[in-house]
């Protein structure tokens, strides 16, 4: 086991637990704002409001009683993800690829009933996945389909572009590619790779997965390096876009790359994890003091981004 | 940015603020109070509760005094308090100079229970200070064949003996020898069927005061213990000499406190009849410092301790301050270390129980319980239940599994495990229902870092609250539960690294080297 030496780690930037907390969501994340991103409907309404794209609602149920009509929302549709809206960490979410029959796929290849549907989503409404076990509301969303760059990138999931918004700049990002590991989840710690991503090009800079680098994906066996993201700047002009449309001055916004409807906002995030520095190599801290030290500007979407392209 | 720094300097304030009048507190108890910094030696302390039972008489109002305890030649007087419902009661002094408890009520059928409790330090070298006026020695008439023996044996033991003392203690001698050895006090104890009544009188005939008095031979965890009578005798130069009037021999034994010292009645009930009392007892341990605090001083908030409220409420406040220091250790494993438990405050809360069951019962207890909750749950999750009825039914499990290995550890003798019913239940229950969640989601090994996290963060926090230096500087120092307050906000504003961060993103650092 090594142990860094918190100068070194401060040296190079590293923002540890206490100091986001303290320092960045305390200061910057009003409190009052959270729901706007910890419910996920709330969140698309804000966003189809701001002209921000995000992926097609196909169904809310907030009760019980409603679950009668599940079958009849999903007709018609053979791909979707049922979210719990105010769930937290990528919990609760079951992503459908295909239908046979009665049968419902998931990646994986597992096969779901339409009962185990229904108990999936009554776990949902009591609150399972919701902060604080409060009852909560599912959400059916339409099936996101990957642009084709991404086809081989990943193992069953979608992946998903994370970009660390701090006062509408866009710090940081990186691409989450699933794992047979991870269980089509993109999740770091369940051991999904994280593909840093340079800000001015989106192109890969790095890739870790449990921490360590790795070369290639372990699954597809691609090699990670030359891993692009296509529709760079319009992905960062709609990501910076949320600043503004919630408020919250340090947020994490997770997107995608539709095949057809170009880059989507999936959900937001008012306390964003540590790992994307791993995935970058880089800390955070250094760049977010520059962008303090600004003080008052008047900066458009485009100039933020022009200035943390040369960060 | 200005408003950031002002509201930063008043933080800063308050925390000094706190931090100076909890040392302020430390000092002024030291100094002025003159509380010793460290604990001092331990002394033992008795509590005796004592079990008042008689029938009610259904006609006539009830009253019921029993004769109370007070300090005496090694054994001092803590504290003392009644437990009877419907009873009005009040502490008075006797005709004799005895403290009685007098409770009074008027109608009341049936059986009758009163309760009284007392504690009493147990301290060797100390010297009660008692004023003690010499009872006069009662006229006694004899029939004229008992008037014989009896003179009989006063002249034998008067010629035998040099003083009053060695009077009485020739007089035991005779009482101690087998039954008939003595013709004169075979035709007396014809007469006399209670030997401590005759013994008494044979005392007294010879001009001697004394009166009978009662007391408990002090062993722990007795129940249904009787008073045993001794023979109080005035002595020549004030002093006294007590004489056990059921084996006879001079002087109080080591493990006896004299419960009522004087010629009155330990108990007197008017309105009931077959009254009886008596004692059970058990032994703990205490600081001798607590003993001696001065007992007339008011209430101030500075000096005080929770030594100074009644015993019930005592122990409510004990756990109530101990839980501060437990939050204390949880937010540096947190903001220090990052260590993840399952459940914030969970640790805090089983380490009060292991309170209760001892560390290492309650570790097993734990992991049992939890265990066979997983077990339990992980069918419970194939049922399909909504969430509220299936932590309902994890707590109803809880609570079986809990009953069952109490059932089980008493039939095969292990006292031990009667105490799992310590465990906060409906915590456990949660515990066990994030845990089977846990499961599903992150997998087994996630589970056994939370869980194990969580044990050992509750063992940091026994091991904390049971240390005896930290609960005598806890419950004798309140202005300790400032400087924890002050200490807790400056970890609030702590931005630097976690232990835990130091080996996460030490593969950041490796590449500098490269």
């Amino acid at each position: 086991m090594r142990l860094a030496s918190p100068a070194a780690l401060k040296k190079r930037g590293i923002m540890g637990m206490n100091m986001r907390n303290g320092h960045y969501i305390g200061r910057y994340n009003n409190r009052k704002l959270y729901p706007l991103v910890d419910d996920k409907l709330k969140t698309k309404e804000i966003a189809l409001k701001a002209g921000i794209t995000v992926p097609d609602l196909i169904a809310v149920l907030s009760s019980n009683y409603e679950l009668k009509r599940l079958e009849k929302n999903l007709e018609g549709h053979p791909g979707f993800a049922v979210k719990p809206a105010k769930g937290s960490g990528g919990k609760g979410i079951l992503v459908i690829t295909r239908r046979e029959g009665e049968l419902f796929f998931k990646p994986s290849g597992e096969s779901l009933t339409i009962k185990d549907m229904r108990r999936h989503c009554s776990n949902i409404m009591a609150g399972l996945y919701s902060l604080g076990g409060k009852p909560d509301t599912v959400i059916v969303e339409s099936l996101i389909q990957p642009d084709n760059v991404f086809e081989d990138y990943s193992y069953e999931g979608v992946p998903d572009i994370r970009v660390i918004i701090f006062k509408g700049f866009p710090v940081m990002a990186m691409m989450r590619l699933s794992t047979a590991e991870s269980d089509g989840k993109a999740n770091l710690h369940q051991g999904a790779v994280g593909v840093g991503l340079d800000i001015a090009t989106g192109r890969a800079l790095r890739a870790v997965q449990h921490g360590v680098p790795v070369e290639l994906h372990p699954d597809t066996k691609v090699p990670l390096a030359q891993l692009e993201v296509p529709q760079w700047r319009t992905l960062l002009e709609l990501a910076s876009g949320c600043y503004e449309m919630t408020g919250l001055g340090y947020l994490g916004a997770d997107m995608v790359l539709d095949r057809k409807r170009g880059p989507l906002l999936l959900e937001l995030n008012a306390r964003p994890g540590l790992a994307i520095q791993v995935a970058n190599g880089r800390g955070l801290t250094e760049k977010l003091r520059k962008i303090e030290d600004l003080g008052e500007h008047s900066m458009s979407v485009s100039e933020k981004i022009d200035f943390c392209s040369r960060l | 940015m200005k408003k950031r720094d002002t509201s930063k300097i008043v933080f800063y304030i308050l925390v000094i603020l706190l931090f100076a009048a909890g040392i302020l507190s430390l000092l002024y108890r030291h100094h002025v109070d003159h509380q010793p910094w460290l604990p001092g030696e331990t002394a033992t302390v008795w509590n005796l509760e004592g079990k008042v039972e008689f029938d009610a008489d259904q006609v006539s109002p009830q009253t019921i005094r029993l004769t109370l305890p007070s300090d005496q030649d090694g054994y001092k007087v803590l504290d003392q308090s009644t437990a009877s419902s419907g009873y009005g009661l009040a502490y008075i002094i006797g005709t004799k100079g005895q403290p009685i408890a007098e409770w009074t009520k008027r109608e009341a059928s049936g059986r009758q229970t009163l309760y009284y409790k007392v504690r009493v330090a147990a301290v060797p070298d100390f010297k009660a200070e008692k004023e003690d006026s010499i009872p006069s020695v009662p006229r006694l008439t004899w029939n004229s064949s008992e008037a014989a023996a009896a003179s009989a044996i006063h002249n034998s033991v008067y010629s035998i003996s040099s003083n009053r003392e060695s009077y009485v203690r020739e007089l035991a001698a005779i009482f101690r020898k087998p039954a008939g050895a003595d013709q004169n006090l075979q035709l007396l104890r014809s007469y006399y069927s209670d030997d401590a009544l005759l013994f008494t009188r044979l005392v007294n005939q010879a001009e001697i005061p004394a009166h009978r008095v009662n007391g408990l031979f002090l062993e722990d965890a007795r129940r249904n213990q009787s008073l045993v009578k001794f023979l109080k005798v005035y002595l020549e130069d004030g002093s006294t000499q007590y004489f056990d009037l059921s084996s006879f021999r001079e002087g109080l034994p080591d493990n006896f406190i004299i419960w009522n010292d004087h010629s009155a009645n330990s108990l007197d009930v008017f309105g009931g009849k077959n009254s009886r009392i008596n004692f059970s007892m058990i032994r703990q341990r205490t600081q001798v410092a607590d003993i001696f605090r001065p007992e007339n001083k008011e209430m101030s908030l500075l000096s005080f301790s929770i030594y100074e409220l009644p015993l019930a409420e005592q122990s409510i406040f004990r756990t109530m301050l101990l839980i501060p220091l437990g939050v204390l250790v949880v937010v540096i494993l947190r903001i220090l270390v990052g260590v993840r438990t399952s459940g914030t405050f969970m640790p805090v809360l089983l380490a009060m129980a292991f309170m209760e069951t001892s560390l290492i019962t309650g570790l097993l207890g734990f992991l049992l319980v939890v265990g066979t909750g997983l077990v339990i749950r992980s069918y419970l999750s194939r049922l399909n239940l909504l969430l509220v009825a299936r932590i309902s039914a994890v707590i109803i499990t809880v609570i079986c599994i809990i009953t069952i290995f109490t059932v089980t550890s008493y039939k095969i003798g292990l006292t031990e495990g009667l105490k799992i019913t310590y465990f906060p239940i409906i915590i456990l229950s949660w515990t066990i229902e994030r845990m089977s969640i846990l499961w599903e989601e992150e997998g087994a090994k996630e589970v056994v870092i939370q869980g194990g996290s969580s044990l050992l963060v509750a063992t940091l926090v026994f091991l904390v609250i049971t240390n005896t230096v930290i609960r005598y500087l806890v419950f004798n120092f309140l202005g300790l539960q400032l400087i924890i307050m002050a200490v807790t906000l400056v970890l609030g504003s702590y931005t630097g690294y976690r232990l835990s961060e130091l080996r996460r993103f030490s593969p950041l650092v490796e590449d500098d080297n490269l």
